[in-house]
């Protein structure tokens, strides 16, 4: 029963991870950019969202309202100011700027905030918890699964389905083409952006609800993000889903056997299926 | 008449490599130009300078009254330049119908139905109507050229530049062609086309320009344009590459 529980218990976590990686994913879809800040973006949703409860008391889902805007403008302006100057035939400027970033958001949390672990108050709901067969399930765990679910469909729809979402596969297809039928990548890329920080947003609130964090965090989720697009196969979002799941299974699979081998195995499961599918299990676009 | 381009002494040199030298000519609203010149002779570039895809050492273009030589590709796709590409660009990954939304959304500034129904009357047109939902990185040569004009018209293009389309066709494949392009020029819209296949040129267009190492050698009439010792001489060379 153990192993049925780690099972059920690593796939609503999964979906947690699902979140850090769909932004990451969605970013390097579009224009090819590997961003080294993603997990301090994480980190700076999730301190945005602290203060928004703490200023005007409300709970931290309500915040959302607040801090996916403000993720989303500071996505766009990020893009627009600095990292569309990044983009090009060479991969390494947009990487060492955004390791650059990563560096700078730490540093301003921990100057804004300082580096106590800290905790958003969601009240009963980190508690709670229904009963399936012999299994109890967390409300929490089961809505942050419910809520990457929603949020992968919603960004399946808005790229198969929307204006917006062809914009994005026309330039991601072709940079210089895209531009003659009108789009202007710059702009296309901001908007990019701005939705996966919008993401981000949501994966740093149900972070910080789940569990504390402080400003050096976001490096791990960084990674889990990374361990998540590539287990499921570049460019397929649903495949980020199963690559998160997949992540989580093993690390409470790996944590039901030995409590200290929860990162151990999730990283193992990684290089298992990296070197058995480099190019992940469902992938869209060859890397 | 009016004016709907004009080039002023257009200049562009990659190092020693010159593409366009002190190049000038216009462009009636509703006129068909074609434009021959030898294999590197500048023809392409000079669509990129149009397209705003290149950048011009020194010189001016303007489009319908306005001066483009600063805008960007994006912003003079929207103002109405469309163009197709001797080799054809599709967005692979994406299906023949969604290639043409995103011309009849982005840059004719279209929306919902009114672009869905213009994209299926030009797929309809271009004879793609029943390829309308494959992916356009599937398609065979002659759908990729046709894929390559569906684009660009449902851009709703005021100018309209063709970049060696008829090339690679079989012969009653041309004759379809010419007679969708004498259509589209019927319909109103301007014309620059590039082409090798001269009879495919004679058929439609107005007027020719000559080009060689980026400058205009020649320009008139198109029967005593082919019929001038310059013209005989690139047109004999390249039907000896040929």
């Amino acid at each position: 029963m153990d192993f049925v529980n780690a099972l059920v218990q690593g796939t609503l976590l999964g979906g947690l991870y699902a979140l850090f990686a769909a932004g990451l994913s969605l970013i390097f879809g579009v224009m090819r950019l590997v961003n080294i800040a993603h997990g301090d973006l994480i980190v700076l949703a999730a301190y945005l969202g602290l203060t928004t409860t703490v200023a005007l008391g409300v709970h931290p889902l309500v915040a959302l309202i607040v801090v996916v805007p403000a993720m989303a403008g500071i996505g766009y302006v990020l893009q627009r100011a600095v990292l569309n100057h990044t983009l090009g035939d060479d991969i390494l400027p947009p990487l060492l700027v955004t390791f650059g970033l990563s560096v700078i958001i730490q540093n301003a949390l921990l100057e804004g905030y300082s580096a106590d672990p800290q905790k958003m108050d969601a009240g009963a709901l980190e508690t709670a918890s229904v009963a399936l067969g012999p299994l109890s399930l967390g409300v929490l765990p089961l809505l942050t699964f419910a809520i990457a679910v929603a949020v992968i469909a919603g960004l399946q729809w808005c790229f198969y389905r929307t204006p917006l979402g062809r914009a994005f596969r026309a330039t991601s297809d072709n940079q210089d083409i895209a531009q003659l039928m009108g789009l202007n990548k710059r702009h296309v890329f901001g908007l990019a952006m701005a939705l996966a920080l919008a993401v981000t947003a949501v994966a740093g609130i149900l972070l910080g609800i789940r569990t504390s964090f402080d400003p050096s965090v976001g490096g791990g989720r960084l990674i889990f993000g990374f361990e998540a697009v590539i287990i499921g196969g570049l460019g397929n979002l649903w495949g980020t889903l199963v690559g998160g799941v997949i992540l989580g299974v093993a690390q409470t699979v790996g944590a039901t056997i030995n409590p200290g081998w929860q990162l151990l195995a999730g990283h193992i499961a990684f290089l298992v299926i990296l070197a058995v599918r480099p190019n992940g299990l469902f992938p869209r676009i060859s890397a | 008449m009016t004016q709907i381009l004009q080039l002023d002494a257009v200049s562009k040199a990659f190092g020693a490599v010159t593409v366009a030298d002190d190049l000038s000519y216009g462009l009636e609203e509703g006129e068909a130009l074609g434009v021959l010149g030898p294999n590197g002779a500048g023809k392409t570039s000079m669509f990129n300078l149009i397209t705003g895809t290149l950048k011009p050492d020194a010189g001016r273009i303007t489009f319908a009254g306005d001066d483009i030589t600063a805008l960007g590709a994006a912003r003079r796709s929207r103002s109405g330049i469309a163009r197709s590409f001797q080799v054809p660009q599709p967005f692979t990954h994406m299906t023949v119908f969604e290639n043409a939304m995103v011309a009849a959304t982005q840059s004719a500034g279209l929306a919902g139905r009114e672009a869905e129904r213009l994209c299926i009357e030009v797929l309809d047109q271009t004879e793609l109507l029943d390829k309308a939902n494959d992916r356009a990185g599937g398609l065979t040569l002659l759908n990729r050229k046709r894929l390559e004009l569906t684009r660009a018209l449902c851009a709703k293009p005021r100018l309209l530049l063709l970049d060696e389309i008829a090339g690679g066709l079989t012969e009653a494949e041309c004759t379809a062609l010419i007679a969708t392009i004498k259509s589209i020029h019927a319909s109103g819209v301007s014309i620059i086309w590039i082409e090798h296949v001269v009879h495919a040129l004679m058929a439609v267009v107005e007027r020719l320009i000559v080009i060689d190492f980026g400058r205009k050698i020649a320009e008139g009439e198109p029967k005593a344009i082919m019929d001038s010792p310059e013209v005989q001489e690139i047109y004999l060379g390249i039907e000896a590459d040929a």
